[in-house]
């Protein structure tokens, strides 16, 4: 007997239609302050970020989100998709959609400004504060500086320089929850990258700015950033080796 | 921090996890000496016919006191400030106060039990 | 701003955080009444004896039974820390966990059998 098959839809959206199954997806609305429920087609290799975008297009037509590149490369996607922070491109939805059931919010312990969109002001001042920037004292003039890849050092600095501060690890860290003023993962992993660079000029000052209870001496080495950060970085892995660094300055009498 | 120096601050966690190292050692032992004593008999003549002149027990127990006293308030300060939100000066003295505290009731047991 | 709920928690060094800040919690609210306890002997034996006869009972050797627990499992969570924070980088060392939860079973048991011997 002929049955009509149901993934040839009569739809602009007639692309491999999964069944019928449809996605109840609870999005943030900062409007309500709770959770708005949309139902959202199902289809193959379809990702958290589809699914917003669908939702923006087709049902509600002022949520605000993020993106850019849409393929895995610039971090502005990042959101809490069932309470973990992730990238929603680089997600399949049957990765993380049990039950056909998701949940979308902004990262958490940043400012919202409007739905799934955070401010992300402050991650970047504690970057700053972390002095989270390179500071030589070469000139065009000279030769370059030989950095030996298979030193320690430079091991190091290779195993966090990868981060293109997304903000996946400071929304998962809850100690930048506890602590308002404490600098997060991504800005002590990259203090980490800088105090074992050779060519750079402000190792001191750097520790200093990093030690202490506003840095890496509150790590409680919960891991939260190395699990759920989308590069494989381990933020705790910096921070472990800085306080470590900090002890030996204090010692010296360099804090 | 506001209250307390950057140079204080990491000095806190160093003597911290120096204090823990030294409290390993003595928690391996003193584990070792519970199950013992558990075995051998809790009553206050089994305890303090061990105990009792026993001036190596004594050594060991006043170290034990007083790594307890370094480790302990850290850790209660760190709880205060994240899970209580109780920071600054008054948080300080307490956990202060709280070391103090541990120190000469532990000395005093380490006392009591041994002369 | 929005917070994170369990569902960011439920990895184990996550777990391990919590164990070893609890223990640790319920290890210090003990420790006072530990020392007050054995400072009795200071009054002599027959006021130790006194104190330790209430404390003779199945709730209180349950007690102590659990502490004795909580203190193996927050040593050998705060030995991972030290790993982890003094000697060069191999990960969260989850290994360390499965051992320490062993060792720290390895203790109860030892110590339920020298209670119930």
């Amino acid at each position: 007997m002929w049955k009509p098959v149901q993934s040839y839809c009569v739809s602009s959206y007639s692309r491999g239609i999964v069944d019928t199954e449809k996605l109840r997806v609870r999005v943030w609305r900062s409007a309500t302050g709770g959770l708005a429920t949309y139902d959202v087609p199902r289809y193959e290799s379809q990702t958290v970020l589809d699914v917003v975008t669908f939702i923006q297009r087709q049902l509600q037509p002022d949520l605000a989100y993020r993106f850019a590149c849409r393929v895995g490369m610039c971090g502005s996607c990042a959101m809490n998709v069932n309470g973990k922070a992730r990238w929603t491109c680089r997600t399949h939805v049957s990765k993380v959609a049990a039950n056909n059931e998701l949940e979308i919010a902004p990262l958490s312990n940043l400012p919202v400004i409007k739905d799934l969109v955070t401010d992300m002001s402050l991650f970047f001042d504690k970057w700053s504060q972390a002095k989270g920037k390179f500071s030589g004292n070469r000139t065009r003039h000279e030769d370059f500086a030989r950095v030996s890849p298979e030193s320690a050092q430079r091991k190091a600095v290779d195993a966090g320089i990868e981060c293109i501060g997304c903000g996946v690890c400071y929304s998962s860290c809850d100690v930048v929850t506890w602590r308002p003023d404490y600098l997060g993962p991504a800005a002590l992993n990259r203090a980490w990258t800088l105090v074992n660079d050779e060519r750079d000029t402000q190792t001191l000052e750097r520790l200093r700015a990093v030690a202490g209870d506003a840095g890496c001496h509150s790590c409680h080495t919960q891991g939260t950033c190395a699990e759920r950060c989308p590069k494989h970085l381990s933020p705790t892995a910096g921070i472990a080796g800085l306080k470590r660094m900090t002890m030996k300055a204090a010692r010296e009498g360099d804090l | 921090m506001q209250a307390m120096s950057l140079r204080t601050q990491a000095r806190l966690w160093y003597w911290q996890r120096m204090s823990a190292t030294v409290l390993a050692l003595c928690v391996f032992v003193h584990l070792g000496v519970i199950i013992y004593a558990v075995h051998s008999g809790l009553s206050a003549s089994a305890i303090l016919g061990r105990t009792r002149g026993n001036l190596l027990f004594g050594a060991f127990y006043s170290v034990f006191v007083i790594a307890c006293a370094i480790h302990v308030p850290v850790g209660l300060l760190r709880i205060a400030e994240e899970w209580l939100h109780w920071r600054g000066k008054s948080a300080h003295a307490v956990c202060l106060a709280f070391s103090a505290a541990l120190a000469l009731m532990g000395l005093r047991a380490v006392y009591g039990v041994v002369s | 701003m929005r917070k994170n709920d369990y569902r960011a928690r439920t990895h184990p060094a996550w777990w391990a955080f919590l164990v070893h800040r609890l223990s640790g919690l319920a290890l210090a609210l003990f420790l006072p009444v530990h020392f007050w306890a054995l400072g009795h002997a200071i009054s002599g034996e027959a006021s130790l004896d006194g104190f330790l006869r209430l404390t003779d009972q199945p709730l209180f050797r349950f007690g102590e039974w659990g502490l004795v627990v909580l203190l193996s499992l927050h040593m050998m969570g705060g030995i991972r820390l030290l790993l982890i924070e003094f000697l060069p980088w191999t990960g969260l060392r989850k290994n360390w966990l499965a051992f320490g939860l062993g060792a720290s079973t390895c203790t109860g048991l030892a110590l339920l059998l020298a209670l119930v011997h």
